[in-house]
């Protein structure tokens, strides 16, 4: 799928202003902000819909409690929207989103509670009951059929409503043009991009005449100008009357397109808030329902000593036409040790390939790449985790994990041919236990035991098992890619932890990121890449978060350097956020003692 | 984790008894699905599917059936872990048929050349037969790796074009003897009487002593996947290939090594029989041997512990079968059946198994992650 995106739909052109971070910040000084949470009331959460136009919600959810085996999914979830809104639905992964959408979908009935459409209770037991009143679901991943056109897949099932021939057609051009989507009904899917295919989908939910449409993480796989796009889409259905429940955990998304907004955490509502007057810091902590964490990187331990030196890696692939891609145009970088590089980039510019092309994955057509004076260009990826590259993959599950082996099988992996997991060319299962029972304590992985598989942990014990086997083996690079995707708060403080005191101790580290906050805050060097190229270069501590999003759209090169003004105005947007949390009275200037370009919140 | 020193288990740990009965449910129902099935098709054919039973059972307890289930499934567990061995990591070599074919024939053209004393010329065949098995299953591999054709099509594929070199080779002046003998049936020159294997004369008659071969390998794959690195790359690279390749398995000599091994495995196949029993390769030698090991490897489940049990059961039933039509008017063909509903039922019933494994762990994990914290929660109210 990003293959498609990546050649088919260049990222942006250039000169496009950043929408990165389209966030609506709330400047307003802390004395004179409503902080605009409130209990889970549903008579006060209308409050901020500019246009609830009637008094019947479109959807009432109360007390909806949903238990598996040994987990509570759900519990007492009170949620109400309004009709013609964009309803966002907040919290982090895994705090029961999917489940109470499935729920009002008819996926699975709830064990307590009722649901309420248009003021009339209703039962589903099936997606089918839910389509019939009114309500229609865009999952995440697409479901469509390449071979087919447009058209084809929007009749496809629902053929008995408007036939299989020109009045389908005709209605679906009506649907599109109604709603500004701007769909083709003559293309074959496979020749469209995602955003495209997206809006095939939501428009095969209106051709099934459905009023409430539930987008589940829509802008997971569009890249930040086809999320503008798509919101100006959602605003279009607003006004023509279409109820949107929105799901997703990226805050300044939900600031900037949601009338009103509930977050849910631990399988419960937490409270609904107004998007006008609440920040972004505060609604991640009402998801996370603690103070963030910042990854604040303190004094510099960066060292002269060279430890990676990549020189002029350039790879070029073939697509599926046979047009050949550079997707890394002469990259030549040098991390010392003790030092974090940071890669800042739109996803799919290059960052998987060039963590490949380091690990010995995919081999470079021209270029090199030595670790501590040694040349490793040309040897396996194993030689290259023996020479002491340690690596946070990306996606664990595909390159980190074996997810049906037990954790002490998982410890070994990747280094199984070194202490204690080997000797010779024998494995030492006692010896890798005994180690994994280690790293389960020190990294506090949290597990009935060593014998249980990897699948059955959650994501961030999961990674942070990866962390602990791939610090065990004293690397001098670590790689790691988005180690903090899709990892809850708590293990996110911890990982960002370990890799500090990793770097103290005299680590090189390779940082890639999809999260500008994360990035800023770690880094002691920041280069951005775009499109197989390294175009940008900033330090974190005089670069905004906005300046860097600008960046990673390709409209700057060199060096980066945000206004003092702007860098120290973030700095104490992020402070005032802080101090929202400890207390409204305290003066705005009383800023804490970290120097304010330090400051991690910088672009929030 | 309460006992003292984690890292070695006791006795209780090392026999989860969870997980055997969820491994053993699997087979154990399919073979009684199969058991239900046939007896219907016994009863509607008017025939009476307890007596049919009673005779396959009688026979598999008297000595001499006893034997020759032995003898069989010695032949049934090598090729089993042929096909294993491939399988372990996703590797499916289809052609261990062809490869055990090109491999007797060799051996028996090497057997029938050579007099040698019989230290020296038994090795030797089995290492001819290893040698014949892994080159021609070499093909495969390399056509993978280089090419990125499937092993699947190119070891079917390799199948066919093994019976026309036999039929190439096992011409008289090539590998069958010049002069043309009274019979219709090719084949090469008896093996030389050194090259016979030991075997041992039991009141139920002669058992091959290939059993204690079959053993060795047993052991020998057990111990390489549990206790070497290799096996941990094998085993890492068949439960995710991205995952072994990032962790510094070389994927494409892994496919290239186990495409050889397997082979090498499937030349043994044939050697019971031409050491034990035929004493030279023609076209009477047993064929399909291959395809049964597949289904063996599949019933028990590849690992090297299974693929006995289950060997063993498909040898009973083939064994057995043969006394059906000549006690009652039983049709021989019913075990075919049964083997062939045992295989499919199984397959489905491992996969239900291993994803009702996976949930229910995932929710045992759960669970007790809930009650670890919830005691930790009243600890700290109480202090």
């Amino acid at each position: 799928m990003r293959a498609t995106r990546t050649h088919r739909a260049p990222p942006f052109p250039p000169t496009d202003p950043s929408p990165i971070l389209a966030l609506q910040r709330n400047d307003a000084p802390p004395e004179q902000q409503e902080i605009a949470i409130t209990a889970s009331d549903p008579a006060q959460s209308l409050g901020g819909t500019p246009s609830a136009g009637t008094a019947t919600p479109a959807v009432e959810l109360r007390g909806i409690t949903k238990r598996f085996p040994g987990v509570v999914a759900n519990h007492d979830i009170d949620i109400t929207v309004a009709r013609g809104t964009v309803h966002a639905l907040m919290g982090e992964n895994g705090a029961g989103k999917s489940t109470l959408m499935k729920i009002l979908y008819g996926m699975q009935r709830p064990d307590e509670g009722t649901i309420a459409i248009d003021g009339e209770l209703v039962e589903f037991h099936t997606p089918g009951d839910a389509i019939a009143r009114g309500i229609g679901m865009v999952h995440q991943h697409f479901m469509l059929a390449d071979n087919l056109t447009v058209w084809e897949n929007v009749v496809l099932g629902g053929e008995k409503l408007h036939g299989m021939g020109a009045k389908a057609k005709a209605k679906i051009k009506e649907i599109s043009d109604q709603y500004g989507l701007g769909v083709r009904p003559d293309v074959l899917v496979e020749d469209l991009g995602v955003a495209e295919r997206q809006r095939v989908e939501i428009l095969k939910v209106l051709y099934r005449g459905a009023r409430i449409l539930i987008l589940d993480e829509p802008t997971a796989v569009l890249v930040p100008h086809e999320v503008e796009a798509l919101f100006a889409n959602l605003r279009d259905l607003k006004s023509e009357g279409v109820t949107v429940i929105f799901i997703s955990h990226k805050l300044h998304e939900v600031l900037s397109v949601a009338d009103a907004i509930s977050v849910i955490r631990r399988g419960t509502t937490v409270g609904d808030a107004d998007p006008a007057n609440v920040t972004a810091r505060q609604l991640a902590e009402m998801m996370v329902g603690a103070e963030l964490p910042s990854p604040v990187s303190r004094e510099s331990t960066v060292t002269e000593v060279e430890m990676l030196k990549v020189d002029g890696l350039r790879i070029a692939k073939a697509d599926i036409e046979g047009i050949e891609r550079v997707v890394l145009d002469d990259i030549s970088l040098t991390i010392h040790k003790g030092e974090i590089l940071g890669i800042a980039g739109v996803e799919g510019n290059g960052q998987a390939e060039l963590v490949e092309a380091i690990m010995g994955m995919l081999p470079p057509d021209a270029g090199t790449v030595t670790l501590d004076g040694t040349d490793l260009s040309g040897t396996l990826t194993r030689a290259r985790r023996e020479a002491g590259i340690g690596y946070i993959p990306e996606d664990r599950h595909k390159h980190g994990l074996l997810l049906e082996a037990p954790l002490w099988e998982n410890r070994m992996l990747g280094h199984v041919t070194e202490s204690p997991n080997s000797k010779g060319f024998l494995l030492d299962p006692a010896g890798a236990r005994k180690d994994t029972l280690r790293i389960v304590a020190e990294y506090d992985v949290r597990t009935p035991g060593i014998e249980v598989t990897a699948a059955s942990l959650s994501g961030g014990n999961q990674q942070k098992l990866i962390i602990g086997r791939e610090m065990s083996h004293q690397p001098k690079l670590l790689i790691a890619a988005h180690p903090t995707r899709g990892v809850d708060v708590g293990a996110q403080a911890q990982i960002w932890d370990q890799i500090r005191s990793a770097q103290r101790e005299g680590l090189a580290v390779l940082l890639i990121s999809a999260d500008l906050d994360e990035l800023i805050g770690l880094s002691d060097t920041i280069r951005v890449i775009y499109r197989g190229r390294l175009v940008a270069d900033a330090d974190p501590a005089t670069v905004t978060a906005e300046d860097l999003g600008t960046a990673m759209t390709g409209a700057a090169a060199g060096h980066i350097e945000s206004e003092p003004e702007a860098v120290a105005e973030a700095a104490e947007i992020a402070a005032e956020g802080t101090e929202a949390e400890a207390g409204a009275d305290a003066p705005a200037d009383a800023a804490p003692t970290d120097t304010a370009v330090d400051d991690p919140q910088a672009g929030e | 984790m309460t006992s003292p020193n984690p890292a070695k288990r006791t006795l209780a740990q090392r026999f989860d008894t969870e997980r055997i009965a969820l491994g053993l449910a699997a087979p154990l129902l399919a073979v009684l699905l199969s058991v239900v099935i046939c007896s219907i098709l016994l009863l509607t054919s008017g025939r009476d599917p307890f007596k049919a039973f009673n005779v396959m059972f009688t026979y598999g307890t008297a000595s001499d059936g006893q034997v020759l289930i032995l003898n069989r499934a010695t032949t049934y567990y090598l090729a089993a872990v042929a096909a294993a061995f491939g399988f372990r990591m996703n590797l499916f070599n289809i052609g261990v048929e062809g490869q055990y074919r090109i491999a007797a024939l060799f051996a028996a053209y090497v057997g029938a050349q050579l007099n040698l004393p019989s230290f020296i010329q038994i090795p030797l065949l089995l290492i001819t037969a290893m040698l014949a098995g892994g080159i021609w299953a070499s093909i495969a591999g390399v056509l993978k790796v280089y090419r990125g054709v499937s092993e699947v099509i190119s070891t079917i594929m390799l199948n066919a074009i093994s019976l026309a070199v036999v039929g190439l080779l096992l011409v008289p002046g090539i590998f069958a003897p010049k002069v043309s003998s009274t019979s219709n049936s090719v084949q090469t020159d008896p093996i030389s009487a050194s090259s016979h294997f030991f075997s041992i004369n039991t009141a139920g008659g002669v058992l091959w002593g290939f059993i204690v071969v079959a053993v060795i390998v047993g052991v020998g794959f057990q111990l390489t996947l549990s206790r070497t690195r290799f096996g941990f790359d094998l085993r890492a690279t068949g439960r995710s290939e991205s995952a072994a390749a990032a962790s510094g398995v070389n994927v494409k000599k892994m496919v290239l090594t186990s495409m050889a091994v397997s082979g090498a495995l499937a030349g043994l196949i044939g050697m019971p029989d031409l050491l034990q029993n035929s004493y030279n390769y023609g076209t009477s030698f047993q064929q399909g041997l291959g395809f049964t090991g597949i289904a063996i490897a599949l019933l028990g489940r590849n690992s090297p512990i299974g693929i006995v049990f289950s060997a063993l059961l498909f040898a009973f039933m083939d064994v057995t079968a043969v006394q059906l039509p000549l006690q009652g008017d039983f049709p021989q063909e019913i075990v075919q059946v049964m083997q062939g509903t045992i295989v499919i039922c199984v397959v489905v019933a491992y996969e239900l198994v291993r994803r009702y494994g996976l949930k229910r762990q995932q929710q045992k994990v759960g669970a007790e992650l809930a009650a670890q914290a919830a005691a930790a929660a009243k600890k700290e109210v109480t202090a």
